[in-house]
């Protein structure tokens, strides 16, 4: 046989346990799991992991979340937003105490990532809890001291909703990073910006023009991601460049 | 309720693709069988609502890879795709 293609890691696909060191309170809906793996191989900003609960009686639930923190860090982030008819989420978002474990693979998926080696410009567009592989890489921009120039386009339905906000507030402060926000059901007092669901005339006035060939990431709900991918492509921006990640209606 | 809202891509199924490939899959580039388009496997749809996982060409909708939890064996059908391409790396 050639080895041509590399024999990796074997283990990559294999369940490891996660001990929960703390829990982070993000939103009403949302909280931040920093997790203990042992045996954790790193990863790149963008990828996901899937976790599996097992119940007293065997039975099985596998869901995949995104990895919030940057490689650089010493722990992995979760973050996971709480649906309230889902089977796993309820229980990470609300059950959770730090101590406790559960069985984690990964990093998976190798598309949707981002290194500060590609360099910029770097577009990022999220859609509601859309923004937590995004916020790995916004973080791994910071501590990998990347120059890449970058813009973020996000939309929340409220403030009270939007992941991150405090750390949003310091991201726009470095050089370099412009944030974008947008309310689609409420925004706050005296707000001037955009306060509507992301649209082409919104994308067009945010995303650098597609002769900058942007590396873009779009991630949130499966229409969300649809809506947008379709208007950066009709602004002519180059499919290949425009990666997106979707996350189902239901499940969680 | 919207097809589109049902659908994921091919980063969705990158854990069970994991299980199959020693390779990185998603950035695999995969040719379809029925109409030809070529893509990397992270743009291709994926509905994970069945049984199973189910991995559609984004072009023509045929039917790409089919995933299966059978008594214990992962059956992967994957008569969809002429070809799988990965990155040769050293």
């Amino acid at each position: 046989m050639s080895s041509a293609i590399p024999a990796t890691d074997g283990r990559r696909a294999a369940w490891r346990v996660a001990a929960v060191r703390e829990v982070v309170h993000e939103t009403p809906a949302a909280v931040t799991l920093v997790l203990d793996v042992p045996g954790w191989p790193g990863h790149r900003a963008g990828q996901h992991v899937d976790v599996r609960l097992t119940a007293e009686d065997g039975y099985q639930a596998q869901r995949s979340y995104s990895i919030a923190s940057a490689p650089e860090e010493p722990r992995v982030a979760l973050t996971v937003e709480r649906l309230d008819d889902g089977e796993v989420s309820p229980y990470l978002a609300e059950e959770v105490r730090p101590g406790d474990e559960f069985e984690l693979r990964g990093p998976i998926g190798g598309w949707f990532t981002w290194s500060a080696r590609q360099g910029g410009p770097l577009l990022l567009v999220a859609g509601g809890s859309g923004l937590v592989p995004l916020m790995a890489m916004l973080r791994h921009r910071r501590l990998a001291r990347s120059e890449a120039a970058t813009r973020l386009l996000v939309s929340a339905s409220s403030p009270g909703e939007l992941l991150y906000a405090g750390e949003l507030e310091a991201v726009e402060a470095e050089p370099g990073i412009e944030v974008v926000r947008t309310f689609t059901r409420r925004a706050p007092d005296g707000w001037t910006g955009f306060a509507r669901r992301v649209d082409r005339a919104m994308l067009e006035a945010v995303a650098w023009p597609p002769d900058a060939a942007p590396h873009v990431f779009v991630c949130g709900p499966s229409g969300f991601v649809e809506t947008v991918a379709g208007h950066l492509v009709a602004l002519r921006h180059d499919p290949d460049h425009v990666r997106t990640e979707r996350f189902g209606a239901t499940g969680g | 309720m919207h097809d589109t809202d049902l659908r994921l891509d091919g980063n969705a199924a990158a854990g069970l693709l994991a299980e199959v490939f020693t390779a990185e899959a998603t950035t695999a580039l995969i040719a379809c069988a029925g109409c030809g388009a070529r893509g990397a496997v992270g743009t291709t749809h994926v509905y994970d609502r069945g049984p199973g996982l189910v991995v559609v060409c984004p072009e023509c909708t045929q039917v790409l890879m089919r995933f299966t939890h059978v008594r214990g064996r992962l059956i992967a059908d994957l008569r969809g795709v002429a070809v799988f391409s990965f990155p040769a790396e050293d």
